[in-house]
């Protein structure tokens, strides 16, 4: 398979490109240009439309599943225009002379049919042009007409993990916090929509102040923290009725910055009593709250570890705020980030367990960058500022955050960047958008 | 620096645990502002028993250095003032708002607000006002008064505030 070889090649290098001085770059074979990487062109023709009312989401399919694969910063389209054969039937035989004069690599070929009672198919194929041949057997995927997006991102998922052998990520929702109105005086709500922005509904009115949405581990539920009772409380809410209630209500306190355990059981939070913030457990049923953490010093931002064993969170016990790591039912923590300078906080564990996603403060810029589970290799990809609160993309390959920027007028936006650095871009939302949470791969 | 915190949080231990049951004193919204309209009763701040005079006169805040929540001395001698007042006027009660400024993460400043709110809660408290009648609250970062992104801004948002409410002696 040429086209997964070069794409692990290409890959490989991307990570080479950040970790390894620029001399090894010679070694590999892959053009670079200023030091970016050149993407892969492929072509994704106007779906087939296999009957009647197929016709719009026949082209909106294929545009889409552009979108998702241009956005990776890996793949470059080749335009339409330049196509010198077309796709009119499914099954005909590919005419890979005409799609390699055109220096594609990758061709995907789609079909759409709608059925009764608005039941959408879609049937995929991948092919590398270079080699002649199909990459993967075709797949059809079924729904309704309004989950056309979805469809077309599950296409997109499964041509992106067959060229660079990475998990999917574009079948997939993000949950946040939507901004409006000015600095002193801003009004939030909490919102969902598809990863890539498309999608929006909003969860809550913006009546009271709403932080930092977490899903659950199957994405149908939300935590987060509103001052619904004038105080910082943490609810628990159900995405597809909005219902919600209070998860954690001790009187005297305030509770924020909850997470999930990876079974979807367990919320680790934090808790202010008397000026003091430590990290407390509890089942997400209710029942009594084990602390974890018994310092003076703030202890909060708990992230548990894929296998729940373990939980990151961040401290200032040192003097400043650093990251350590505690078994999940508490007891002695070890420090994590040793970097000479700076403040490291809102640590968030990889899908893949090997990294912690943060946010790095110094020398008055904030920075998102992971670490190993040592504190070795880190790398800062951004910096602005202010960029918080990064959240992993369900492959672990793609990091979400919030960058604000500076002043009277400044305002709150979404973005990611690929865990190499590259292919750092702004998230489309309306208005201002703050604390994004990207859900598991939806189902 | 860690110091302080000990030295306060050791005064913090014996505090707050007599203020229970938070309820909405001033509605959900976060409000911070410490400007006028705050509570009921707020009368004119000619009238010395009135939420205005506690907010212009007395003073209704205390500011903060960058990550801290030690009390300065200005401070400290404008909660001698507000307790003096607290305890001249019972009918009132106070919910101590801690904010941040925007120069840290989210979590964090909630957490650094709630110490602030405690250190003036703590202070209120060592001078003779009954715990009974404070609570605090944390906005962290959320509700800034000043909007520039300079050190001027900074320094005015790094602030606890005293927002008093009259007929609610908990």
């Amino acid at each position: 398979m040429i086209i997964s070889r070069v794409m692990t090649l290409l890959l490989a290098a991307m990570i080479a490109a950040v970790t390894m001085p620029s001399t090894s770059r010679a070694e590999l074979t892959l053009e670079l240009k200023d030091g970016v990487i050149e993407p892969m062109p492929f072509a994704v023709p106007d779906f087939v439309a296999e009957n009647r009312g197929a016709g719009d989401y026949a082209s909106q399919i294929a545009r889409v599943v552009a979108a998702d694969l241009t956005g990776t910063g890996l793949f470059r389209e080749i335009p339409k225009n330049a196509f010198i054969s077309n796709v009119t039937n499914f099954n005909s035989p590919v005419q890979y002379a005409d799609w390699k004069a055109i220096n594609a690599q990758a061709l995907i070929v789609g079909a759409v049919t709608v059925g009764s009672g608005g039941r959408l198919t879609v049937k995929f194929r991948l092919f590398d042009v270079f080699s002649g041949a199909p990459l993967g057997e075709g797949l059809q995927f079924g729904g309704t007409t309004k989950s056309w997006r979805r469809m077309a991102h599950k296409v997109a998922d499964a041509a992106y993990s067959r060229i660079t052998g990475e998990g999917p990520y574009f079948d997939s929702r993000v949950v946040f916090v939507s901004e409006t109105g000015p600095k002193d005086a801003r009004q939030k709500r909490l919102a969902i929509m598809d990863y890539d922005g498309a999608n929006v509904q909003y969860l809550t009115d913006s009546r009271s102040i709403v932080l930092a949405p977490r899903f659950s581990p199957t994405g149908d539920r939300v935590l987060y923290t509103s001052y619904e009772t004038g105080f910082p409380k943490i609810y628990v809410l159900d995405v597809a009725t909005v219902g919600r209630r209070v998860l954690a209500d001790q009187p005297g306190t305030m509770t924020f910055a909850p997470r999930f355990s990876p079974d979807g059981q367990t919320v680790v939070y934090s808790l202010s009593r008397g000026g003091n913030t430590d990290i407390y457990r509890m089942s997400i049923g209710g029942g009594n709250p084990v602390r974890l953490t018994s310092e003076p010093s703030i202890e909060t931002a708990p992230s548990f570890s894929p296998d729940g064993k373990q939980i990151v969170f961040e401290s200032d016990r040192s003097g400043n705020q650093q990251l350590y790591i505690m078994s999940a039912n508490g007891g002695e923590a070890r420090r994590i980030s040793f970097g000479k300078e700076g403040r490291y906080a809102t640590p968030v564990w990889s899908p893949r367990g090997d990294l912690v996603a943060f946010t790095k403060q110094n020398k008055g810029r904030f920075h998102i960058g992971v670490m190993r589970l040592d504190g070795s290799e880190e790398r800062l990809l951004t910096a602005s500022f202010l960029d918080e609160g990064p959240t992993w993309s369900p492959n672990g390959r793609v990091i979400m955050f919030m960058r604000e920027t500076a002043g009277a007028n400044g305002s709150s936006s979404l973005y990611s960047v690929d865990i190499s650095g590259r292919n750092l871009k702004r998230v489309k939302t309306q208005g201002g958008a703050s604390d994004p949470a990207w859900s598991p791969l939806l189902k | 620096m860690t110091y302080l915190y000990k030295a306060i949080f050791v005064v913090a231990a014996l505090g707050l645990s007599a203020c229970t049951n938070p309820g909405a004193l001033n509605g959900g919204n976060g409000t911070g502002n410490g400007g006028a309209g705050m509570g009921q009763g707020t009368g004119t701040a000619s009238d010395p028993h009135s939420a205005a005079y506690f907010q212009q006169t007395v003073g209704d805040r205390v500011l903060f250095a960058v990550d801290t929540s030690t009390l300065t001395p200005e401070g400290r001698a404008t909660l001698t003032g507000q307790a003096k007042w607290l305890m001249d006027n019972p009918e009132f009660a106070a919910i101590i708002e801690g904010h941040a400024d925007e120069r840290g993460t989210r979590a964090y400043n909630l957490a650094l607000g709630a110490r602030r709110a405690n250190a003036v809660s703590e202070f209120l408290i060592s001078q003779g006002v009954a715990a009974s009648r404070l609570r605090t609250v944390t906005y962290g970062k959320e509700r800034p008064i000043a909007v520039c992104s300079e050190e001027s801004c900074f320094a005015q948002n790094r602030r606890a505030v005293t927002v008093i409410s009259a007929g609610a002696g908990a």
